[in-house]
């Protein structure tokens, strides 16, 4: 829609000043929005922009390992006397890529499942559910190494056995939250008028699901961040010597007493990346529901 | 404290009550009352008129975000503050019954448990006992009340929920009851006996009684007073008989004129406009601009109450030049011809079900009956008589279990999706509840569109004139075209969803309750315009309805239904003179009639007389 639109609807509508145009800005509408999206923003530039600017590759040793922040190296240098603030302007890619990746399949993936069941009233829905339980039963991180060392630690491989420990969750809650819509006046009537299950699930439940199936996108996109950190950690996923901040975690360890920003720096802008996402989400709820 | 105003009887006097909202938006203003021993006081009014706020006032109570701003509270000839300091004379002096007891009874809790926890937070503790418990159920007419008592609310039926939420606020014995719309969301036949048990208790016990609603032939059968309200403000107050057949302000005249009367059926006078929430209320008098008498001087000063004759008092500067509302007879009902060719929809030994576990439980059976081009039919019966499950079933929505439907002399298969598209468009459906009827994220002109696309390939180009002119086909004015529909009052919410229903030009139009959920004037409106478009279009309407007002005024022929059988059929006006059927008998004996109503107090004492009973009945 065109901004002509925009203006038109406001000027339209006197009695309450809340159409959609206005709502295009939620995101200025909530302190927590705005947070959010300062935080994340700071993130992704450093994650997006941090390769350009580096001012060393990430495998040239410059010093002595584990040396403290000095003028030639701000954060100091990590255990192998490699520069952190090259590495970590370096490491941010393969995370943001992977969090990106993960949320949006296990979205996409959980979305489709739980409105499918929802709206089945058949044998779909059980049979779904069931299968979306099994996945349940396992501990996510004994799901996600089995499948590594069965199928090899490709990052293609990481994001399926991520997604899959994920999106169960997502298809429940959504499942739920299309149910309850299901015996809505206006889903009795785009039945009864012979929409396609499809234009159903598009124009009528999605919207209308949005704000509960959102609540927890945050704690969700944590989670993703945390199980591939988790991974790098465990020494799956990105291998030395590539750049990544779980990996940059775990590998400068031993020298936490000399330089803790080895430490530090990856786990504060993995820790300022899921905040910022958490604020947005909280601050998209929010004024969603405040428009009610 | 001396008060010469008020005489020993008044047990309750409340003065110049205001309620405002914490964005300085007036809720009430100004409103005096005054409760008699033994009386019953009836507060009348539409949604947003503030009779629930002015109820919720008289315990010292205002919902969040509300704020009792000023007037005085008296019980008794003692000063009352109207804050939660009155929390002392909750229950014991002041009780209050809630709208929904299905809500308002905790689910988690036994029924002795929630009596229990009344006598516990209210009473002295001396008479926490099992027998209080068993005293206070059996005070309102329950019978097995050991059973009663150890179950949950949702074990219970909505008239027994209600007695309990009575018994509830009865079991402390207190002076005045506050009952906001007991008998709503209840069938006729519970509603009737609610009220005579009301009647009963007032009588044996002398409790001063509240009762607060929207509808006027509820009032007009229990109460000795009317207060009628509009925009937070009382603009009629008087005694039953005066009131009704004597009524002054306009608003009070239309109000009597939108009432659907199974007894004396005639034609329905819609007023204008839609009634005046909360915030943006006109300055004067707020029902000028729906008002038929309205001159200048009504939009810039606030008319007084006024004496129009003995205890009866009225808003209006208009007061003697308006004359009563001159009754329209009905319009001509249409003679039924068995002519197959008129006849759209038939449907033949019709059965719908629903499955529990592995066996099918049967919600109606042996179902026949046919609608001819024109023609009104009205299925007529009580919650849980199957009517709603035979509507979705005619839309398609939910499966038969037996016997078939044919649209113009065709099969019509029961799944949606495996009808045709001429046969959805032909069939269309408007719902009981208009909050939900209408996706909330579409705007109007979204809603409406859409089947006229789907169902009648209707090109983009043309659509938009389309709408406008369904908008404009309900009574909606087209700038509401690109609202939401949490931005439309349900009225106009109704509207749009019957605006949705004719952009497929269907044949018939299937109306669940579509009147049940709107206040009276609004409902009048609906039922004008489904009456309209009736005789315009030749649509053939299935009116499904609990309300045998509604059916008097709208329909041509009536089923009636009763635990999912028709036990009783033929043309309106022969089936609510001789109806053939006990069951029918019975709901008409119990479905409230204004003109009996109000033909009946010609015949009772005055209210002086009945406000003598002593306080305190039997067993205090």
């Amino acid at each position: 829609m065109s901004t002509i639109d925009v203006t038109k609807r406001t000027s339209a509508g006197p009695r309450r000043e809340i159409g959609k145009g206005s709502r295009r800005l939620w995101l200025l509408r909530s302190p927590e929005g705005v947070l959010g999206a300062v935080l994340l923003g700071l993130v992704l530039l450093i994650a997006l922009a941090g390769p350009l600017v580096a001012p060393h590759p990430i495998t040239e040793t410059i010093g002595l390992p584990g040396a403290p922040p000095s003028a030639a190296a701000p954060l100091g240098t990590d255990f192998l006397g490699r520069d952190v603030l090259s590495r970590l302007l370096h490491g941010g890619l393969p995370v943001v890529w992977l969090s990106v990746a993960t949320i949006s399949l296990t979205y996409l993936i959980g979305v489709s499942v739980g409105m499918i069941a929802g709206l089945s009233r058949s044998f779909v829905d059980p049979i779904l559910m069931r299968s979306v339980d099994l996945v349940l039963v396992f501990p996510p991180l004994l799901l996600l190494l089995l499948l590594l060392y069965g199928a090899g630690d490709g990052t293609g491989v990481l994001i399926i056995g991520i997604v899959l420990v994920l999106f169960p969750g997502v298809a429940r809650l959504v499942r739920t939250a299309t149910l309850e819509v299901s015996t809505t006046g206006y889903i009795e009537a785009a039945i009864a008028r012979g929409e396609t299950r499809l234009a159903i699930m598009r124009r009528e439940v999605l919207p209308n699901i949005a704000t509960s199936v959102l609540a927890d996108f945050g704690v969700r996109f944590s989670a993703a961040v945390i199980l591939a950190a988790s991974i790098s950690f465990l020494g799956f996923g990105s291998q030395p010597p590539a750049a990544n901040w779980g990996l940059m975690i775990s590998e400068n360890r031993p020298i936490l007493p000399t330089n803790p920003w080895g430490v530090l720096a990856p786990a504060i802008l993995l820790a300022l990346m899921t905040i910022g996402v958490n604020l947005l989400a909280d601050g998209y709820v929010k004024t969603r529901t405040r428009q009610r | 404290m001396m008060n010469t105003s008020t005489n020993d009887e008044t047990v309750l006097d409340l003065a110049g009550l205001s309620v405002t909202l914490s964005t300085g938006e007036p809720v009430v203003q100004q409103v005096s009352l005054q409760l008699d021993e033994g009386e019953i006081l009836g507060i009348v009014g539409e949604s947003g008129s503030g009779k629930t706020t002015t109820a919720l006032a008289l315990l010292g109570y205002s919902t969040r975000g509300a704020e009792i701003t000023g007037g005085q509270l008296r019980f008794r000839g003692e000063d009352l503050v109207m804050d939660e300091s009155m929390r002392a004379n909750r229950g014991t002096d002041i009780s209050y019954v809630p709208q929904d007891p299905s809500r308002s009874l905790n689910p988690a809790l036994r029924i002795s448990g929630a009596i229990r926890d009344v006598l516990d937070a209210h009473c002295d503790p001396s008479r926490l006992n099992e027998e209080a418990v068993t005293t206070a159920l059996g005070r309102v007419g329950l019978v097995d009340i050991q059973s009663i008592g150890a179950r949950y609310p949702h074990q219970l039926s909505g008239g027994q929920q209600q007695r309990v939420a009575i018994a509830m606020a009865l079991s402390c014995d207190p002076a005045v009851v506050v009952l906001d719309e007991p008998t709503t969301g209840l069938d006729v036949v519970t509603q009737a006996k609610i009220l005579e048990e009301l009647l009963r208790l007032r009588d044996e016990r002398g409790i001063s009684m509240v009762y607060v609603t929207h509808d006027l032939a509820v009032v007009a059968q229990i109460a000795d007073r009317i207060a009628v309200m509009y925009a937070g403000r009382i603009v009629e107050q008087g005694t039953a008989a005066s009131v009704l057949r004597n009524p002054r302000h306009p608003y009070t005249r239309g109000l009597l004129a939108s009432i659907p009367d199974h007894i004396r059926p005639r034609r329905l006078e819609a007023m204008p406009g839609i009634s005046v929430g909360v915030g943006g209320r006109p300055a004067g008098c707020a029902f000028a601009p729906r008002c038929p008498h309205s001159s200048e001087a009504c939009t810039t000063e606030l008319p007084a109450l006024v004496s129009a004759g003995p205890r009866h008092e009225v808003r209006c500067i208009h007061l003697d030049e308006t004359d009563p509302a001159v009754t329209r007879p009905m319009r001509a009902s249409r003679p039924h011809v068995e002519d197959e060719r008129a006849v759209v929809l038939r449907v033949e030994q019709l059965a719908v079900g629903h499955r529990v576990g592995r066996t099918e439980k049967l919600a109606a059976s042996d179902i026949s009956f046919s609608i001819a081009r024109g023609e009104c039919v009205a299925l007529v019966g009580e919650s849980g008589s199957g009517k709603t499950t035979i509507a979705r079933a005619l839309s398609g929505l939910h499966p038969l279990s037996g016997g078939r439907m044919t649209l113009h002399g065709q099969t019509l298969p029961d799944a949606a999706g495996r009808r045709s598209r001429e046969q959805r468009r032909q069939i269309q459906l408007v719902f009981q509840n208009p909050a939900s009827a209408l996706n909330p994220h579409h705007t109007v002109r979204d809603s409406v569109a859409r089947p006229a696309r789907l169902l009648r390939n209707m090109d983009s180009a043309l659509v938009r004139g389309e709408v406008d002119r369904l908008l404009e086909c309900v009574r909606l004015q087209a700038r509401l075209a690109d609202r939401y529909p949490h931005e439309l009052s349900g009225g106009e919410r109704q509207r749009v969803a019957i605006a949705r229903a004719l952009a497929a030009e269907p044949d018939v139009i299937v109306c669940d309750e579509v009147t049940s959920a709107l206040d009276v004037s609004v409902q009048a409106a609906v039922l004008e315009l489904l009456a309209q478009l009736r005789s315009d279009l030749g649509l053939g309407l299935l009116f499904i309805t609990h309300d045998l007002g509604v059916v008097a005024n709208s329909a041509d022929r009536v089923l009636v239904l009763d635990a999912g059988r028709i036990c009783d059929e033929g043309p309106t006006a022969a089936v609510l003179t001789t109806p053939k059927n006990p069951y029918t008998e019975r709901l008409l004996a119990a479905a409230p009639s204004i003109s009996v109503a109000i033909e009946g107090w010609a015949t009772r004492p005055a209210v002086g007389a009945t406000s003598s009973v002593p306080t305190g009945g039997p067993g205090t």
